[in-house]
């Protein structure tokens, strides 16, 4: 495992520079407020303190601007202290308008704190603003447009100069404008580009990759546990003591660093592998006389230990994780997802689903499906609408509507439903012939994109071929290999063919808004590493089973990827976003 | 001698205008002016600072607030959707390659300034950027208007009165694509009917502050009478009381949803009212046995349903809180009313009534088991309730494919069904196997005995048996 990939695959740029700039400019605002000796989190609620001046550190969310004007109820109780806002990574007019409106305008001063890029880890930088989906795909609202530039800017001003920007998806249009703006308004320095190449997508683009469940180890973990800003909080139950653990998930990490691109079921494998070879580590000891001793202790047994622990860690949350999906029919749930992907025996997945949702399983898991089901085979029936708002309340319709306007859910219009068709045959022939049929009246009937684009740019593998998970032949055994991320074989594609031409077929199906400029080269080193080094920036979220993916694309070719996302997101996130059944 | 009034008008305004102009003559003389100033500035900046000290980050912030006039390195692309007024370059192949080497000479001047220059502490001064001189003209075109703003900068909007420089100036801030500026220009003037970006600006500025009744008006003169529907059914979330909730669902049914949601919200209503009569209603003795653990208030109507297989199973159709009026009423499909009761009777163990709802007779008084979802399921949903073997059994009997039944026989430890289909298949090999998994001693292997040990039985042949688990 682990694989090394090609020889001469480029080094990655250091990006703990972005932290530093980040933690210096934070220190700068706190200092000058002087000594900041406490934090408090925002929250709807006042704020009690001696101090006689407070500080806020918030995102510039007009929600957010409230409560503070609850913590600040001083005014009314006539006792003057100073306040200070300190928005992340920018100030809106919006949030200053409230502020106006609550008449509090003049007793806060503001400030910025212009943080846009948070490492994550070696090869991905998050903009941690999950909010950016809902706002900027529901809403229609531009606010984060400028910031996603402005990130850009700022790799491309320590990291630049880009020599080539790929892109797909209106914001990611306006993202390159605002950013191409800011490299006009800024000062250019020439030198040798650490990273070369830069391709941007909307989240929009593809829906179908963050709505499949996640089989490769960090997007299950993922999945499952949760990871926030790289940490993950594991429970009692995969610690086996009485209480949990906060761990970071990067590349530090020895054991998860070779796990996390894996396809699950080669994770245990490895793990008890792994776990034998300590065991002979650990049985070096015996028949050591003292001197050889002393230096097992000082030089291997720390490293060990911390294996061991690890190790045991992971085993932990593997076992976790294989408790939970048993439990969940996951080998069923995946099936439907590979069937509802390959357009094949939609009628068990219609069941399945219906089934799902009658037993009132978890909401969010039923949206998705339900979701998928419309992207890939181009709208569901109304029926399975009735069934949702009867086991999950009928408030569902305002979410079905946000549904609607993504695109996401599209109801079939009564005439062309297929069910009706395709149960009349089904009783006469077998299902599998059924599954067939179903494909063959959905190619004619209605205009699938998905199936369309899966065709053309070959998304899903033929599956009479046996697919070995351990030695993955291309990008699609992220999803045991039944689908290519669509997101990712983009970036294949138009890498390959330096550019758009010769996919204008698969533009025109993703609604086009494609580009691709070529920057002025400033100095000869084109041919430099830096040129093999790609940051991939995903406008609205990205999973970590397309970072994975991308992982492997770059060992396969060579490349080194870095992945900007304005978040992490995963299935659950996505459809949590766009809930409406509360205040 | 008096002058007529229009006459004096002309005068002034004719003055006014030749005023303006020579201001904007002077103001073009200013900017060349400064535009020399500015070169000397750009020599002396500090840009070879060590990049990661707090100073540099700082005055990263303030350098991105330059404005200088050089070439593109970048071609424009045209990101816009078509509706905006100003006409954006576009983007063309021609265009990519565009731009004259310039820029190049003086950085690696700046460079070379070492960081501990002097010049530094004067920097901050000297950096000035350009556009700040134009504080003292207070003229900004739109485009230099909206530009500042992106920069965080003062501005003032006095000049932008007429509608059509309202809308000039908005379809500057819709162009620039800065939803923050887009939203602020918008909030200031609030005339936008055609400008669909920045409508959806205003809208998400209205939601975002609470302004209901605005955005209600706003929704329905525009004629989304649809949304503003929703908007309004949204209310009821967060209004607790239900007495008030249902009275407020129930002046919500005549809204202008459409057919479907109309149906939707109907339904939301009886089964709010519904509720509140159940929870009226007497607690029979279950109860106390079988505590509860919510209100059924709000609940959805699958949950509500449950509750009722539940607590008022028996109850005659004609009550309120009849599992069968409940069907009646919200006319729940079969599957859906099946999964339900089933679930709630496996959950309270009345096996005779799960027993009960499969049974049906047919014209010659035979009775038979039929389910309408899979016996799979109906399987996994009694396990899950905990349901014995002996009860397991009877449903596992009734899977059909012979490979899923010998799984869950197997998994739910259905011995009578695993040796009789071994027995079906005439397979002693499998047989064998499965002697050493029942108990020792126990009625099962007493079976596999007599089977394995009767001389008439006649067994396949052991090569060609094959064995699949699954």
């Amino acid at each position: 495992m682990a694989h090394s990939g090609r020889r001469d695959s480029p080094e990655l740029p250091d990006f703990s520079l972005l932290k530093r700039l980040a933690r210096d400019q934070l220190i700068y605002l706190l200092e000058q407020q002087h000594e900041v000796d406490k934090l408090y989190k925002v929250e709807y609620k006042p704020v009690f303190s001696t101090s006689d001046q407070l500080c806020f550190l918030i995102r510039p969310r007009i929600q957010a601007v409230k409560w503070i004007y609850v913590a600040n109820a001083d005014k009314a109780a006539g006792k003057f202290r100073r306040y200070k806002i300190i928005f992340t990574p920018q100030k809106f007019y919006a949030c200053e308008a409230v502020l106006e409106e609550q008449g509090i305008f003049g007793d806060v001063t503001t400030d910025e704190w212009a943080f846009y890029l948070l490492p994550l880890d070696d090869d991905i930088i998050s903009l941690e603003l999950p909010e950016f989906f809902r706002d900027n795909f529901l809403a229609g609202d531009q606010r984060w447009v400028r910031t996603a530039g402005s990130a850009l800017h700022l790799l491309h001003s320590l990291y630049g100069p880009f020599s080539k920007i790929y892109g797909i998806g209106r914001c990611s249009k306006m993202a390159y404008e605002s950013w191409r703006e800011q490299v006009e308004e800024g000062e250019q320095r020439s030198r040798q580009a650490e990273i070369g190449k830069v391709f941007l997508i909307d989240r929009d683009v593809d829906f179908v990759t963050p709505l499949c469940s996640q089989v490769v180890y960090e997007g299950l973990v993922d999945d499952i546990f949760r990871i926030k800003c790289g940490c993950v909080e594991f429970g009692p139950d995969v610690t086996s003591s009485d209480k949990g653990i906060k761990v970071m998930l990067n590349s530090q990490d020895k054991v998860f660093h070779e796990i996390r691109n894996e396809h699950f079921s080669n994770v245990f494998g490895f793990l008890s592998q792994k776990a034998r070879n300590l065991q002979a580590a650990y049985d070096k000891r015996r028949g050591m006389d003292i001197k050889q001793m002393k230096t097992f202790v000082s030089e291997e047994l720390k490293g060990l230990k911390q294996e061991h622990r690890l190790l045991s860690l992971h085993i932990g949350a593997s076992e976790s994780i294989m408790k939970k999906k048993t439990k969940q029919d996951f080998q069923e749930l995946l099936k439907t997802e590979h069937s509802l992907l390959e357009g094949f025996e939609i009628r068990e997945c219609f069941s399945f689903i219906e089934e799902h949702i009658n037993r009132q399983v978890s909401m969010i898991e039923s949206l998705r499906l339900l979701c998928l089901l419309s992207i890939t085979e181009n709208g569901e029936s109304s029926l399975f609408k009735c069934c949702v708002k009867n086991s999950y309340g009928v408030d569902h319709l305002l979410t079905f509507a946000n549904l609607r306007q993504l695109g996401l859910l599209v109801e079939q219009q009564p005439g062309e439903t297929l069910t009706v068709m395709e149960s009349k045959v089904g009783k006469l022939v077998n299902d599998k012939t059924a599954g067939k049929l179903t494909d063959a009246f959905s190619s004619l009937a209605k205009k699938s994109n998905f199936r369309a684009l899966s065709r053309k740019l070959n998304l899903v593998p033929k599956s009479d071929e046996e697919y070995d998970l351990r030695v993955p032949r291309d990008m699609a055994y992220i999803f045991s290999g039944a689908y290519i991320p669509l997101s990712c074989k983009l970036v294949e594609q138009v890498l390959e063919r330096d550019g758009w031409t010769g996919l204008e077929e698969v533009t025109r199906l993703l609604n086009g808004h494609e580009f691709s400029v070529t920057g002025k080269t400033t100095n000869s080193s084109a041919k430099n590493d830096g040129q093999r080094i790609i940051l991939v920036m995903f406008l609205g979220g990205c999973t970590f089973s397309e970072i994975s993916a991308l992982r492997f694309l770059g060992r396969e070719r060579g490349y080194k990827f870095i992945i900007v996302t304005t978040a992490i997101t995963n299935s659950s996130r996505l459809m949590e976003a766009l809930l409406e059944n509360r205040v | 001698m008096m002058k007529s009034k229009t006459d004096e008008e002309d005068y002034w305004n004719s003055s006014k205008f030749k005023l303006k102009e020579s201001k904007q003559a002077v103001n073009s003389i200013r900017r060349l002016v400064e535009e020399d100033d500015e070169d000397d500035v750009e020599k002396v900046s500090w840009s070879g600072e060590p990049v990661g000290s707090i100073s540099w980050s700082v005055r990263e912030t303030a350098a991105s607030n330059q404005r200088t006039d050089r070439d593109p390195t970048f071609p424009k692309i045209n990101a816009n959707t078509p509706s905006v007024g100003k006409s954006n370059s576009g983007y063309s192949l021609s265009s990519l390659f565009k731009g004259k080497p310039k820029g190049g000479n003086f950085l690696s001047f700046t460079e070379s300034l070492g960081s501990d220059s002097p010049v530094r502490l004067f920097a901050p001064e000297l950096r000035k950027p350009k556009s700040e001189y134009k504080d003292y003209v207070s003229d900004w075109s739109p485009e230099e208007t909206i530009k500042r703003m992106q920069q965080g900068k003062a501005v003032s909007l006095e000049k932008f009165r007429s509608l059509q420089d309202k809308l000039l100036l908005l379809d500057f801030a819709v162009s620039a694509h800065d939803g923050n500026v887009i939203t602020a220009v918008t909030v200031l003037f609030r005339e936008l009917e055609s400008r669909q970006t920045a409508l959806r600006h205003l809208i998400q500025y209205l939601s975002e502050t609470d302004e209901q009744k605005l955005l209600l008006e706003l929704l329905r003169a525009l004629g989304r009478t649809e949304d503003a529907a929703l908007l309004q059914y949204k209310e009821h979330l967060s209004i607790a009381d239900e007495n008030k909730r249902r009275d407020f669902l129930k002046s919500c049914l005549s809204l202008p949803f459409s057919a479907e949601d109309s149906a939707h919200v109907q339904n939301h209503f009886t089964l709010l009212e519904r509720q509140i009569v159940i929870e009226r209603g007497g607690k029979v003795e279950i109860f106390q046995k079988f505590p509860r653990r919510a209100s059924i208030l709000n609940m959805p109507l699958i949950t509500t349903l449950y509750y009722c297989c539940f607590y008022h199973y028996t109850e005659p159709e004609g009550t309120y809180s009849s599992p069968l009026n409940i069907r009646q009423t919200f006319k729940i499909s079969e599957k859906q009313y099946f999964v339900t009761a089933l679930a709630a009777r496996a959950k309270l163990k009345a096996w005779l009534d799960v027993d009960a709802l499969f049974t049906s007779r047919n014209w010659l008084g035979f009775t038979r088991k039929k389910s309408p979802l899979s016996f799979q399921r109906v399987v996994d949903i009694l396990q899950k309730n905990l349901a014995p073997t002996q009860v397991l059994q009877d449903y596992v009997a009734l899977v059909d494919d012979a490979e899923l039944r010998i799984g869950l026989a197997q998994k739910h430890k259905c011995h009578d069904i695993v040796i009789n289909t071994y027995r079906d298949l005439r397979d002693r090999q499998l047989l064998l196997g499965y002697r050493g998994k029942v108990e020792r001693g126990s009625a099962e292997e007493r079976k596999i005995d007599e089977l394995l040990n009767n001389p008439v039985r006649r067994w396949r042949g052991h090569l060609c048996h094959r064995r699949r688990v699954t």
